[in-house]
């Protein structure tokens, strides 16, 4: 029970209003992403406009695509692609690059020393350019576009985790655990991670972003999500034809791209202090 | 300059040689990956064993990898980029005039993209919390929050589907007059002094409110002088390295958002080069482009670094 605590619940952890848009807008997408197949008007994959880059109409909402397909239904399958692969490869990202942040602040040493120098070396790769080398050498299905984003993404976050580690890693109770005899996965988990799981999650967010950002760009080149797959980004890239017409076509789904992005952003610019804050 | 400061710097410059040694074996190894055998794929189905196995020996395929990375990484310090795949050319040829092309964009864009994000920079800070300073941080939020293709793709609406200003996605090769010339490199430059200034403006802005929130620029204040006058005699100076900074690591935005743009506009860069060669897998081309893009990318961060560290009294 919470009721101990003087202050109300919600003068702790207060939302201002345009953190609250940004996320009903991200769980917004989340849904449309998780019931697609459920409320998409038409198939995919149907040809149901006889003219191919179609205004936007009372039938077909967002209008129709350079082959005459509904593009309201393309984008709903398209939120399943660019929000499960983001989500999926922010996820690796994320917890594989805080837990060798973690263990190496508390292991310290050779350990951190060369695990640093690796990842900051890897840092220093263009995230663009390492996609376009990895897609290069073994294609992009979706399991190696998640596992490439995710890997792309590993040394940021170990990087952040590492530089918020190292300064709960000096504080007394760590030194107790220490004398304790503790190991250093309970260290890790048990003392240090409840200290820092707030910036970690902001951090989390960020990447999020990034991710979005990089598998649009990436499929936007052609070179991401692969026909008969199509992501927000392949869409623009797919009816890019269109452009000279300014059909709904190409800028519809980057207005979801932005709409998702720039929500994310919101949310976290406006987390509470206590959450957000790297000394909370 | 002091022996700690030059100390300072060889290290940093010692640093990147180590990273750019890590990155070209990183992009050595995720090339030399690719599933299948080089000499199978490039002589086709048809190829008799003997002939896949001459081409294996004089491609150095037989070697164990380590050789063949030390081999190419010799190879890339002597100025021998290797050998395109796909049409037999010397890479170096490929890349040579595109990369004055590329090189020309980004001078380009930089000589747009620092005035212009000096300018909105300091005066969000000095004016920070009004309107003009809320404007200005909601756009650079929003054009850093989406992609680069989709402010590529909103210049040409506005620009040449509403507005007719400009021709569409074409870069003509017929160049007769500066007024053409103006017209091709207008929409690749609006698109990146976008991306790269959105980035220089944010710097900027906070580095000169990490300066104005010093104790010196108070005492100037509450001695009476107008926050105009404490912003620019007193802060400004001091801040001159942390905007240095600044416009050196937002300039590394370029790399990200070059590839983007060169596509999109269709203009001989090597970005474009790169993209093309990444559909054809030519794999000498694609490690050659992306080892200098790296080496751009390092050298303008270490640059960077060298800046913070000369502009710091404190060490200096």
């Amino acid at each position: 029970m919470t009721t101990s605590t003087t202050m109300p619940r919600g003068a702790r952890y207060r939302f201002s209003w345009i953190g609250m848009i940004g996320f009903a807008i991200i769980l917004f997408w989340a849904i449309i992403a998780f019931l697609a197949p459920h409320i998409i008007p038409y198939p995919v994959g149907e040809i149901v406009d006889e003219d191919y880059f179609g205004p936007m109409s009372s039938k077909l909402l967002l209008g129709s695509d350079y082959l005459g397909r509904d593009m309201l239904s393309r984008i709903i399958m398209g939120a399943r692609y660019t929000v499960g692969i983001s989500l999926a490869a922010v996820c690796l990202a994320c917890f594989s690059g805080a837990a060798f942040g973690m263990a190496a602040a508390v292991i310290g040493g050779w350990f951190d020393t060369i695990l640093s120098r690796f990842l900051d070396a890897l840092n220093s790769i263009p995230s663009k350019l390492s996609g376009l080398v990895i897609a290069a050498a073994v294609g992009s299905s979706l399991p190696v576009l998640i596992i490439m984003l995710g890997v792309i993404y590993i040394p940021g976050a170990y990087r952040f985790a590492r530089s918020l580690a190292v300064n709960v890693n000096t504080m007394d109770y760590i030194t107790v655990a220490r004398t304790r005899g503790e190991g250093i996965p309970y260290v890790v988990f048990s003392e240090i991670l409840p200290n820092i799981i707030g910036p970690l999650l902001a951090d989390f967010g960020i990447r999020f972003v990034f991710i979005v950002l990089l598998l649009s760009g990436l499929s936007f080149l052609g070179l991401g999500v692969q026909p008969p797959y199509a992501d927000w980004g392949a869409l623009v890239h797919e009816n890019i034809g269109g452009l000279p017409f300014g059909a709904p076509a190409v800028i519809v789904p980057s207005l979801a791209i932005a709409s998702l992005t720039i929500s994310v952003n919101l949310l976290i610019d406006n987390l509470p202090k206590k959450i957000r804050d790297r000394s909370a | 300059m002091s022996t700690y400061v030059l100390g300072l710097i060889t290290n940093r410059l010692g640093s990147a040689a180590l990273t750019l040694l890590i990155v070209s074996f990183a992009v050595f190894f995720a090339t030399a990956m690719l599933p299948g055998d080089t000499a199978t794929i490039l002589l086709g189905q048809a190829a008799t064993p003997e002939a896949v196995a001459g081409l294996r020996a004089a491609m150095h395929l037989d070697e164990p990898a380590f050789f063949r990375f030390a081999r190419w990484l010799f190879g890339l310090l002597q100025g021998d980029f290797g050998t395109s795949y796909v049409n037999n050319v010397p890479v170096a040829e490929l890349i040579g005039a595109r990369f004055v092309n590329t090189m020309r964009l980004a001078g380009i864009v930089t000589l747009f993209a620092v005035p212009l994000s000096l300018t909105l920079g300091i005066t969000a800070a000095m004016f920070r919390g009004s309107v003009y300073d809320r404007v200005v941080t909601i756009l650079t939020i929003g054009v850093i929050s989406v992609p680069e293709f989709m402010i590529a793709t909103s210049a040409v609406l506005l620009f040449s589907v509403y507005l007719k200003w400009l021709p569409a996605l074409s870069f003509a090769t017929d160049v007769d007059s500066f007024w053409q010339v103006l017209k091709i490199y207008a929409m690749p430059v609006i698109t990146l002094t976008f991306v790269v200034s959105a980035q220089m403006i944010r710097m900027t802005r906070a580095a000169v409110i990490d300066t104005i929130k010093t104790p010196y620029v108070e005492a100037a204040i509450l001695k009476g002088a107008s926050r105009r006058r404490a912003v620019l005699i007193h802060a400004l100076p001091n801040a001159v390295g942390p905007i240095a900074n600044a416009i050196a690591l937002s300039l590394s935005y370029l790399v990200g958002g070059v590839i983007i743009v060169e596509t999109i506009f269709n203009y001989p860069g090597i970005a474009k080069l790169m993209v093309d060669g990444v559909s054809t897998r030519d794999l000498p081309l694609i490690q050659s482009c992306a080892i200098i893009f790296c080496v751009g990318y390092l050298a303008l961060i270490t640059f960077a670094d060298v800046v913070a560290i000369l502009a710091n009294p404190r060490v200096r």
